[in-house]
């Protein structure tokens, strides 16, 4: 399973993470071993308290595992980049900014040239279906399109990895769909390495090349299912079906522990 | 319809009745004049104050000047101009050194037990220090000033700066932002909010001061002057310079809160005015 050493886009190695809360030491990560290939699309899969954002933080820099070692392209993470532009599920755009400042404001970080920034903004602003609402603040959109902006201002980076925590965990049905095929139209036409966390099996048997499921605290990897079902996935088929009640069985042995732990009070997220 | 001049009405309802009732008790002779003069005296002396006491006179220079020449158009701009001088003397001191406490744990270590023991100082409380060290006349009244818009404008700004939601910096880690792209960016526009309430905050506390300082260490402006009338048990006059305080303190903040929610209309807490 996943692609040889070398030739790794994202290549995590015996990773954990410990963390010290009032005396105490809680393991989030266990022995994570995972190889992603460039341009691959991988969603981490599993019950809150899994460590799966854990990980997705340790991978974007933000918070360094205490053990084991992450490299992208061979070279160790050691901050966070825009090599690795990540989208938050609650969007995080900049409010003081309009749409099209808060895209700029990487390319203006990278010190572009006015104009460059001028002509990738605008090409961004097409590709999501923004441009009517260039000039607006994020307080006027609904969340579907602050998403968009959102992943708009990583693309603006041109980072070959896309990191996406929850992305879409706050929007209604109807959006999340929409905004699951924009982003594999993206994906296919930007050829980006993604890695995606999510706790809705359907989306991550509907987006992804690859689905790892994690087991609740300490987080490892309990299964790195590769799902071959040619896109456009159709989610009513039996094939999907029958991917989607493997991974249940597999979800809900974790979710179990993890409201048993709940019900002792164990369980701090 | 019928509800647009309700709303109008309501308004001046309790105002209206208000001056009703001063009126009654002054044309009862319930009350002495010298003590409550009439509504209609109290106007005829805020008139008097208000108009330019020389007839116009091209020679002298142009009308507009004319127009402010009298003792009332003199008084408000000397208050408002020592309101000014030293809302801004306070709170640029009081941002530079909020913005660092905020965010430096270092800074606000070293500066905060300072602070906390001078703050419920209250700006009053200098007064005699302030004669002191700066004599009669503006300095004083404008040390007093910046004293009374420094510390609301320091609070609010290290509060501010303290409560940047942290997802902000972290986009602003991954987007790469140096650490100066990150203060002046992200931390300095989130915080605003806060700053500008801070602004209103100190702008309020530079008027009440200005109008106490007044009555001490100057000898012009809003607050000299109806000290200046009890002398001569003139209560009309003391009601009109009262009047016309309540007045440019209200428009003082219309300013402030218009200009705040001008530069913040991103803000989605944004009460609407």
């Amino acid at each position: 399973m996943g692609a040889p050493n070398g030739t790794s886009h994202i290549s995590i190695r015996g990773v954990q993470k410990v963390f010290r809360t009032g005396g105490q030491e809680v393991a989030a990560l266990k022995d994570i071993d995972l190889e992603i290939a460039p341009g691959e699309f991988v969603c981490l899969l599993g019950p809150s308290g899994c460590g799966k954002s854990t990980l997705l933080n340790a991978v974007a820099g933000f918070s360094l595992p205490t053990g084991g070692a992450i490299d992208i392209q061979g070279a160790p993470v050691k901050e966070p980049g825009p090599d690795r532009g990540m989208v938050f599920q609650e969007y995080a755009l900049f409010p003081w900014m309009t749409v099209e400042q808060n895209i700029a404001f990487g390319l203006q970080i990278k010190g572009q040239p006015k104009a460059a920034i001028r002509e990738k903004v605008d090409q961004l602003l097409t590709l999501l279906h923004l441009h009517d609402f260039r000039k607006r603040h994020p307080k006027d959109l609904s969340g579907g399109m602050r998403q968009r902006v959102a992943i708009a201002r990583v693309l603006a980076l041109d980072s070959p990895i896309m990191l996406m925590d929850e992305p879409f965990g706050a929007l209604d049905a109807l959006t999340r769909r929409n905004l699951q095929d924009e982003l594999l139209r993206l994906w296919t036409e930007l050829k980006k390495t993604i890695l995606f966390v999510t706790h809705s099996i359907e989306e991550s048997l509907y987006l992804a090349d690859r689905t790892v499921v994690m087991t609740y605290r300490p987080g490892t990897i309990k299964r790195d299912l590769r799902i071959t079902l040619p896109r456009p996935r159709d989610v009513a088929s039996a094939e999907f079906n029958a991917l989607k009640k493997e991974l249940s069985q597999l979800l809900m042995e974790e979710q179990t522990r993890h409201n048993q732990d709940e019900f002792r009070g164990a369980a701090v997220d | 319809m019928h509800r647009k001049l309700w709303k109008a009405l309501s308004g001046i309802l309790v105002p209206l009745a208000a001056i009703a009732f001063w009126q009654l008790l002054s044309t009862k002779g319930w009350v002495n004049a010298t003590i409550l003069p009439s509504p209609m005296q109290v106007l005829t002396r805020w008139w008097a104050y208000l108009r330019p006491l020389d007839p116009f006179d091209p020679t002298q220079g142009p009308y507009w000047r004319w127009l402010l020449s009298g003792e009332l158009p003199q008084d408000a701009m000397g208050s408002l101009y020592r309101v000014l001088v030293g809302f801004f003397i306070g709170a640029g001191l009081a941002l530079p050194l909020g913005l660092a406490m905020g965010y430096s744990k270092l800074v606000n270590g070293l500066f905060n037990p300072l602070i906390q023991v001078l703050r419920p100082i209250p700006p009053i409380a200098y007064i005699p220090l302030s004669i002191l060290w700066f004599g009669l006349g503006n300095p004083p009244a404008i040390f007093l000033i910046s004293i009374g818009a420094f510390f609301p404008v320091l609070m609010n700004t290290v509060t501010g700066v303290q409560n940047v939601d942290s997802i902000y910096l972290r986009v602003g880690r991954n987007l790469g932002a140096s650490r100066l792209t990150q203060f002046t960016r992200i931390i300095l526009p989130a915080a605003t909010p806060y700053i500008f309430t801070g602004a209103r905050i100190g702008m309020g506390t530079a008027f009440i001061v200005v109008i106490v300082s007044e009555m001490i260490a100057v000898n012009n402006g809003l607050g000299y002057r109806i000290l200046e009338a009890r002398e001569y048990l003139w209560s009309d006059k003391i009601i009109a310079g009262m009047f016309t305080i309540g007045l440019l303190g209200l428009g003082i903040d219309t300013v402030m809160s218009r200009l705040s929610a001008r530069m913040l209309r991103w803000h989605r807490g944004l009460e609407q005015s």
